[in-house]
């Protein structure tokens, strides 16, 4: 009927949007600030049954425009969130609250402060119930503030205090901060979500002024209530809490071990093998060989030296003890069929060779064991390294030919 | 406009001459000597004709409106078109007496005015909103809601019914609103009866006194200068008198939402022509501007197609009878004649000529066209021949940016207007702070966006495509021939393709289903659906409606051999 064709306001409007967004896309500031002047008479217009309704896309694209183009200023800005503000009361905390992170990315601490204390004391009838979320949020994130004006304060102290002066009124002033900051940012972590920064700087407070428990149950909540989304830095941060609370090997590997089912990849993995491989305990020494496999599945750590020396140093040490050959077994028999061209390719070797002698040592190590002397990557790398007469690389040479029978079991 | 005194009311000079002899005030209908009792049937001047002679009406209230009545608005509505038609260079009688005396007919058929108001029929003096305490809940008196809801309307006003909804709080107490006096019982007429007017129909009632008098101008042009903004239409509202207070239920009859669509204004200036007992209009001849061989050849030149073509045109309409001047002119209320579109008909002519001479089936005319450059190659003497690839190739870069235009240009209209529009005086100021907040978005986002914003209009043009033979790069193809397409058989030039493809094999019926075919590009050439597209956007209208009327002159011109294949199959069957 004529009537799909007819071309009225919506209509109208949702081709404009479909340019604005266009224009987004291409960084075209200049064009979609052109397009969003035509949009904007939509706010006289009620969209109560859309989902999204105008004045919200005009406060998202209108800060993303002002916030990208050039001729565009702070000011600018400022004037237009405040504008925001008075369009939706439903969105009012939100609107404040990306205002203040907007301030926050250009520098402007104390307007953000100010803006947030502003918006804390914000009241709407049923509304502030409504959006209590938010304004947990906002209440985190002044106390945030107030953690880096605490942070500056200590930082004064202890310049101070190798000066041999102690300042009391900085003292004081800190000890402030830190209280505003603490009330606030014990109430987010309690609610769950991820909130690594907040976990961070509370722990950071509680250790300074001795509250180890506090900040252990902060952690182990964080990490291990299942409440919480999944987050593998709420792994890193206890196990770094343990170690610097000087904790002994056994809890530092049960926190790290999660991590490992959760990130085998992870930067830590190395720390953990290194750990494991020296327990006395058979279990973990398995389980740090799985760890360091594990790791160098992952591309980004093809080139990483330090795990293959741990890596060469664990299989190094089963071959010599002809002790525990299965365990080795087991983990290349999954990896043997894409190892060989993914880590020891010709190509990788002679790559390796030119840019990185002490990975490609270590790899060929690891080649010459797991793919016996006849591979490819070790032939080529200790023929090269024979032949630069660097004595390592003899050494490795000889290591292979003589226990190649081991070798040829692993890979049989 | 030898009175040089200022108007009483609007302190104006600028004064009018009505029929009667007496001066009135162009700005604000303001009549000299108002208070004679005399029944004036000159319309245009005293606009409050009605209520002078029964004596009902206030002058002012306390808002400093004054009543007013739907038609009266129309009327104003209709005025200004008129005059922006007049600026356009149409002929000045057709506002004082053509659409006057239009209106006029109308106002009677319809019994709004020059009658003694039915029996029964009262008007409840509603007034704006802020006095409606004293008038009692009437459980027979519809909300706001209800008759917001209640007609099918051109715009989508539904949804600022919800916004005055949710702002109000609209109870069953309230009286219903509107600024003029019979708003709600207008929304209220049974359509059926009276044919109640609408902002489209102001547009039925221009185009009628258009084909009146025969101006060159065609209804998708006077949709088109609508859209461009020559003729007011659109917030046309804003140029009411201060005293005519809009508000309520006055929006839903005068604020539109979408544009004019063709077949409505065409339709509806039909039914109106029925209604109002219209004789048989002036006759549409050979010479008009209207009639197909005249239109094709505008047409042509428009399409950069060669003027030899038009010799084609000449004959298909010949052929057919649709250049005769009983199929042309139009009789209101004879139900047995097809109802013209002098342009679509003008445009699918052309589109059956390209089919006969090039068959457009995606194959034909392109190898037409190569054996045409071949030629022009040894070419020396004469015109170039015409060659379809090369047309195609300069019409449809110069269409993908007048599209491309064309739809930036529609995505960003502007709608509003700075008359603010309120349901209610409870919203009024909700209303003007919105309005004043999409004020400074603008300001500041205009200044952000960089190139020279023109807020000048186009001037209107009745062109929108035009091909210089002056420009060397050969991309006016008006002088080329045809020859590459033609052969000489028995003494006439007769088209080299010997085949044709029928849009349609059984038309539809359009009383049933409103068209006489269903087009779907994905199950036609594509030659054939760019021609349809150009014409599509040079008239504004979707493609199906070209295509409908190609099918109509197929039909005609393949009249008898359908028959003979319909003969046959009957034949077989038996």
């Amino acid at each position: 009927s004529s009537n799909e064709h007819k071309l009225n306001f919506r209509k109208s409007k949702e081709a404009c949007l479909s340019y604005i967004q266009d224009a987004l896309l291409q960084k075209q500031w200049k064009r979609a600030a052109e397009f969003l002047t035509c949009y904007v008479e939509s706010l006289e217009k009620d969209y109560s049954r859309e989902h999204i309704g105008p004045s919200e896309i005009i406060w998202r694209i209108g800060s993303e425009i002002l916030w990208h183009h050039s001729q565009s200023s702070m000011k600018e800005f400022n004037c237009f969130m405040e504008q925001m503000k008075t369009l939706g009361v439903k969105r009012y905390l939100k609107v404040c609250l990306e205002h203040v992170f907007h301030l926050l990315c250009n520098g402007q601490i104390d307007e953000a402060y100010q803006s947030l204390s502003l918006a804390e004391s914000w009241r709407f009838g049923e509304q502030t119930a409504i959006q209590d979320k938010e304004m947990k949020l906002i209440q985190a994130y002044r106390g945030l503030l107030d953690y880096c004006s605490w942070s500056k304060q200590k930082n004064i102290l202890l310049e101070h205090g190798e000066d041999g002066f102690s300042d009391l009124a900085v003292e004081q002033e800190m000890h402030g901060y830190f209280r505003k900051a603490a009330v606030n940012l014990k109430e987010i972590i309690k609610i769950p979500g991820v909130w690594d920064i907040f976990v961070k700087c509370y722990v950071d407070l509680l250790e300074f002024y001795g509250d180890h428990n506090e900040a252990r149950q902060v952690l182990n909540e964080y990490a291990y209530n299942s409440k919480f989304p999944a987050n593998p830095n709420a792994h890193v941060y206890l196990y770094q809490f343990l170690k610097r609370q000087g904790e002994s090997k056994k809890s530092l590997i049960s926190a790290l071990k999660i991590l490992h089912d959760i990130v085998p990849s992870h930067e830590l993995m190395i720390d953990f093998n290194t750990m494991l491989q020296k327990s006395k305990k058979r279990k973990k020494r398995r389980l740090g060989l799985e760890v360091i496999f594990a790791a160098l599945d992952y591309a980004g750590w093809k080139e990483n030296a330090k795990a293959w020396s741990c890596l060469a140093r664990q299989v190094k040490q089963i071959v010599v003890s002809e002790k525990h050959l299965d365990w080795i077994k087991q983990q290349w028999n999954s990896r043997k069929d894409w190892w060989p061209a993914f880590h020891f390719s010709r190509y990788l070797a002679k790559r390796n060779w030119q840019e990185n002698k002490s990975l490609s040592y270590e790899k060929a190590l690891v080649a010459g064991i797991l793919l016996g002397k006849d591979c490819k990557y070790f032939k080529y790398v200790s023929h090269q390294g024979c032949k630069a007469q660097l004595r390592r690389f003899r050494m490795l040479k000889k290591f292979v030919n003589r226990h190649n029978t081991v070798c040829l079991r692993i890979s049989g | 406009r030898d009175f040089n005194e200022r108007c009483a009311q609007c302190s104006e000079v600028n004064w009018g001459l009505t029929d009667g002899g007496r001066y009135y005030c162009r700005s604000c209908h303001n009549v000299t000597e108002r208070t004679r009792e005399v029944v004036n049937t000159d319309f245009m001047t005293n606009s409050r004709v009605q209520t002078i002679s029964k004596g009902l009406r206030q002058q002012e209230k306390n808002d400093g409106g004054c009543e007013w009545y739907i038609c009266e608005g129309f009327q104003l509505v209709l005025k200004k078109q008129v005059e922006a038609l007049e600026a356009l260079g149409v002929c000045p009688q057709m506002k004082d007496e053509i659409l006057c005396n239009f209106w006029r007919c109308y106002l009677q058929k319809s019994k709004q005015a020059y009658c003694k108001r039915p029996a029964g029929e009262t008007i409840k003096a509603l007034s704006v909103c802020e006095s409606s305490t004293d008038v009692d809940s009437d459980p027979e008196r519809p909300s706001l809601l209800h008759l917001l809801s209640l007609s099918e309307s051109e715009g989508d006003l539904q949804t600022d019914c919800s916004f005055a909804s949710s702002v109000s709080k609209v109870s069953e107490s309230t009286s219903v609103c509107s600024g003029s006096v019979d708003g709600s019982l207008y929304l209220m007429k049974n359509q059926k009866e009276k044919l109640r007017m609408t902002m489209p129909m102001t547009l039925s009632f221009c185009y009628m006194a258009l084909l009146w008098v025969r101006e060159p101008i065609t209804l998708s042009e006077l949709l088109r200068f609508v859209v461009e903004g020559h003729i007011p239409y659109l917030n046309v509202f804003q140029h009411f008198p201060e005293k005519m207070k809009l508000c309520g239920l006055d929006l839903k009859i005068f604020c539109v939402e979408s544009w004019p669509v063709y077949e409505e204004v065409f339709n509806k200036m039909h039914e109106l022509a029925a209604f109002l007992d219209l004789p048989r209009f002036p006759d549409i001849t050979e010479s008009c501007f209207l009639h197909p061989d005249m239109l094709c050849m505008k047409y042509l030149m428009e399409a950069n197609l060669p003027d030899e073509l038009h010799n084609w045109t000449c004959r298909v309409v010949k052929k057919i009878g649709i250049g005769e001047v009983d199929f042309l002119t139009l009789t209101p209320g004879n139900k047995s004649t097809r109802k013209v579109k002098y342009d679509v008909l003008a445009a699918a002519v052309i589109v059956v000529v390209l089919k006969l001479l090039f068959l457009l089936d995606d194959h034909y005319e392109w190898l037409l066209s190569e054996f045409a450059e071949e030629r022009n190659k040894n070419n020396t003497e004469g015109g170039p021949y015409f060659e379809f690839k090369k047309w195609y190739e300069v019409v449809k870069h110069s269409l993908d940016v007048e599209q491309k235009k064309l739809d930036e240009e529609r995505a960003k209209y502007l709608w509003r207007c700075e008359k603010p529009l309120f349901y209610s005086v409870k919203n009024k100021s909700k209303v003007l702070k919105r309005r004043q907040m999409v004020v400074n978005l603008q300001n500041q986002f205009g200044k952000l966006s960089g190139s020279v914003q023109c807020a000048e209009k186009p001037n209107p043009s009745s062109f929108q495509l035009s091909w210089s033979e002056e420009k060397t790069n050969g991309s006016c193809f008006h002088g080329h021939s045809l020859k590459g397409v033609l052969q000489a058989k028995r003494g006439f030039l007769t088209a080299m393709n010997p085949d044709y493809w029928l849009c349609t094999v059984k038309l539809c019926n359009e009383n049933l289903c409103g068209h006489l075919a269903h087009y779907r590009a994905v199950e036609f050439p594509q030659s054939y659906h760019f021609v349809l597209g150009l014409f599509s956007f040079l008239l504004r209208i979707q493609p199906s409606y070209i295509h409908d009327e190609v099918c109509m002159i197929e039909h005609k011109l393949f009249d008898k051999k359908l028959c003979k294949k319909l003969k046959y199959n009957t034949v077989l069957r038996k």
